[in-house]
């Protein structure tokens, strides 16, 4: 080697075939390297690495490729291609010759606003697509982390919207807008208003509850500890059971809310013993450094925890927050249980509406309805995750 | 701010407060009072609430002819259920104490079953999702991704509605040989009956699973100190499954199965696995798998590399490196969590009331609640054993984090 680098030796031209020719006993070039076997590069290499790199993989790969094609074939088949996409009553999805029995989208699209308003009044439906479009713009707002003035976002969404929405929603015979009961709401609205009204109003519980667990006042942190583990400690179901047979008894007797407002309850309460897991998690991971610093300027503990602490705890709890609502976005369907037409209740009724009875209907719907469920708490996972990296990305500097 | 000890902040009575100037040092400013009174402000309020509560609770028990107690447990319940481990019928006059008693056992058999098999299969689609085969890794990423983001309550639905109920009849039952039947009434297996001396073989199998305890604690320490490696798994198989093999056959096979056979149109024999129990199973299960499988992913990946290379740089077979580095602290990250898992799955266990399977919410806070009215008393127990089983399990879970809590210098 040492010949080649050598620049008082002149490199002799000479063709790579004839590259070893020696000089004395080192050969004079570096031998070519080999072209690597065709069969541990590109698409083929990618192949034996991945797939078949040896027998039990090779075995493994076929049964999983197998079940995967028969699962995607089996769902292609059902939702695409064996579909009935235009009908207008049971007739249409029901067997015709020589084809097998796909879904039936005309029941899906008839019914479409029914999931999305339930029994609202046809024509009050305008005041909930505003109160959807002021709910998005809210939510951007609030998630998109470089939005201009978050501050102002959060006090939208947060204290303006929630007013907006009951005005809108519930109605305001001040201003012109008749009062619609609860009872009628129902579908994709309901199923939203329970789950965003419950992380509004459990956010803050939440936050109080963590600071009370980790207060030091006995009292109070034994207070909030032993409401944090009930809440946690019983399943949703049995919350909501207690809000519809059981609150009734505590009350006095003039005052009876609406079924609605017992499982809003009900499950911000629930969330909120959740959410304040997640913050005491955020704020253990504040160092205490921090509370000692604020203390020596002079901040009292409220001051100190508006401005020092909980911006940085609630920042890093951003994705546990987004997966408790996630959570409490997928429990909001157990309210049907107690007898209220959220979004997957109104599914279920088209389903069993004999106007579309057909062998398909159930599969249907229940489809349709995981498809709506799959993309809202998939997106907001996603959007945590990439909270996630972006935090831990300004963490690790 | 707690620990501003200035000498005029000792609380010496409202007069002291009035004479010295107003700021830290007054009686209203030290801390210490202020922690007492904002205390005493709570437990007040605590207090009023509750009492305003049981106030009115009692002036509408009153209003509604009805009583606090708990009397109404031993009266007759009056109403069936198609699922009892233990016996029960409204004609033999069965109580409501009895009814809660058959839909705890209900809860606890389909959490204690859900709880096994989701753990195997989680660890199953754990493990997959970080093969080196891309396509088992993409079909339990799939799989974990999909099932987690679909609410529980549709799956039960779905599994109940549109697959089981639509399962054709008992006459058309779909075989699995063996004996195993799948129709709308349900999983139909074929049912164990023990003769004389069955006894034996769990005398075998317990004393199989104290001796392969046994000799797993003596191998570990045996490794310990001298370094020589035992088949423990090799050993506890054996002990485990071959002894109580071994008494099943020296016992002249006290155990035979009844084989289901279609006769007519339901099953002669075979034990019946009604299909609420099926779907509840299957619901519970593949959505808690996912769940465990992303636990034990995250419990494996947590194991720095380092470790692997450091135990491969000793002289470590890929084997060794899983059972001596890898997996122990890998179990470390993975309990926890892990635990938690199963105690959802035994919440989750209650949307049994949505597709009708017995379990306690749905009979006793669900048939018991509406026969008897006895609300508050009914939601008081049934919440009480939920949160029984959590703290029991949250406070069996300390003690084992602080047994395996690594110990550091």
């Amino acid at each position: 080697m040492s010949a080649v680098t050598d620049p008082s030796i002149p490199t002799p031209e000479i063709p790579v075939s004839e590259a070893r020719s020696f000089e004395g006993y080192v050969s004079a070039m570096p031998v070519e390297p080999q072209v690597p076997p065709i069969s541990t590069t590109g698409f083929v290499g990618w192949l034996r690495a991945h797939l078949f790199s040896s027998l039990g993989n090779s075995a493994l790969t076929i049964i999983f490729g197998a079940l995967a094609l028969y699962v995607i074939w089996g769902f292609l088949s059902f939702a695409l291609l064996d579909a009935t996409w235009t009908g207008s009553d049971r007739e249409a999805c029901l067997a015709h010759s020589g084809r097998e029995l796909g879904a039936c989208w005309p029941m899906i699209k008839e019914r479409l606003a029914y999931f999305t308003y339930g029994s609202y009044p046809i024509p009050q439906r305008w005041r909930v697509d505003i109160i959807f479009v002021l709910g998005a713009i809210g939510l951007v707002w609030v998630l998109w982390i470089d939005a201009p003035r978050r501050d102002l976002g959060a006090l939208y969404f947060f204290v303006l919207f929630p007013v907006a929405a009951f005005c809108l929603l519930y109605g305001l015979p001040l201003i012109g807008l008749p009062v619609v009961d609860t009872d009628l709401w129902g579908g994709f609205l309901v199923t939203l208003v329970i789950s965003s009204a419950g992380i509004v109003a459990a956010l803050p519980l939440g936050i109080l509850l963590a600071l009370g667990r980790r207060s030091k006042l006995t009292v109070v942190s034994i207070a909030s500890t032993i409401f944090i583990e009930v809440a946690r400690g019983v399943p949703l179901i049995t919350v909501l059971f207690v809000a519809k047979v059981m609150l009734g008894y505590f009350l006095p007797e003039r005052f009876d809310p609406a079924l609605m407002v017992k499982a809003l309850i009900a499950v911000a309460l629930f969330s909120a013993a959740y959410m304040a897991e997640v913050v005491r998690g955020g704020l253990q991971a504040i160092p205490k450094g921090q509370q000692e610093g604020a203390s020596s300027l002079g901040l009292g503990y409220w001051q100190s925890m508006r401005l020092i602490i909980l911006p940085q705890a609630l920042r890093i709890t951003i994705p546990g927050i987004v997966n408790t609502f996630i959570g409490g976005f997928k429990d909001t369907s157990l309210i049907l249980i107690i007898g209220m037409f959220d979004f997957l209740k109104t599914v279920e009724v088209a389903v069993e509406d004999p106007k579309w009875a057909t062998p398909v209907s159930g599969p249907t719907g229940y489809l349709f309805a995981a498809i709506i469920y799959w993309i809202c708490c998939f997106g907001m996972s996603r959007y945590s995750r990439a909270v996630e990296m972006r935090l831990s990305v300004a963490h690790k500097r | 701010m707690s620990s501003v000890g200035s000498p005029i902040g000792s609380p010496s009575g409202t007069d002291a407060a009035a004479l010295t100037a107003p700021g830290r040092g007054s009686f209203i400013n030290d801390p210490r009072n202020r922690a007492i009174f904002w205390q005493c402000v709570l437990v007040l309020a605590v207090a009023f609430l509750l009492y305003s509560a049981i106030d009115n609770a009692r002036t509408n028990l009153a209003a509604k002819g009805q009583v606090f107690g708990f009397d109404f447990l031993s009266a007759p319940g009056g109403f069936d259920i198609n699922q009892h481990l233990i016996s029960f019928s409204s004609e033999e006059g069965s109580t409501y104490g009895r009814a809660f008693l058959v839909g705890l056992i209900n809860t606890l058999l389909v959490s204690g079953i859900g709880i096994v098999l989701a753990t195997i299969l989680g660890f199953f689609i754990g493990i997959a999702r970080l093969s080196t085969n891309w396509i088992v890794a993409k079909v339990a990423q799939v799989y974990v991704e999909l099932i987690r983001n679909i609410p529980l309550l549709l799956q039960l639905i779905f599994w109940y509605n549109a697959v089981l109920k639509p399962l054709p009849n008992p006459r058309n039952a779909l075989s699995f040989g063996a004996g195993f039947f799948l129709s709308n009434r349900g999983l139909t297996v074929p049912e164990p009956s023990f003769g004389p001396g069955a006894e034996n073989i769990v005398y075998a199998l317990i004393f199989g699973l104290l001796f392969a305890f046994a000799f797993r604690h003596w191998a570990k320490g045996r490794q310990e100190s001298t370094g020589q490696q035992y088949p423990i798994g090799l050993v506890a198989l054996i002990a485990i499954i071959g002894l109580p093999l071994l008494v099943f056959f020296f016992s002249g096979r006290p155990v035979h199965f009844d084989v289901p056979v279609q006769k007519g149109f339901n099953f002669a024999g075979g034990l019946q696995v009604y299909p609420e129990l099926v779907a509840l199973l299957l619901g519970l299960v593949l959505y808690t798998a996912a769940f465990i499988a992303e636990i034990v992913r995250a419990g494996i990946q947590a194991v720095s590399h380092g470790q692997i290379e450091a135990a491969h740089a000793l002289g470590l077979r890929q084997k060794p490196t899983l059972n001596l580095v890898v997996i122990p602290q890998a179990m470390r990250v993975i309990t926890p969590p892990l635990t938690s898992q199963f105690l959802n799955l035994t919440k989750n266990s209650s949307l049994a009331v949505a597709i009708g399977y017995p379990d306690l919410v749905q009979i006793f806070a669900g048939t018991a609640l509406n026969q008897s009215a006895k609300a508050i008393e009914i939601m008081l127990m049934t919440m009480a054993v939920y949160l029984t089983l959590s703290l029991v399990t949250s406070f069996v879970m300390n003690i084992y984090n602080r047994r395996m809590a690594l110990v550091e210098r």
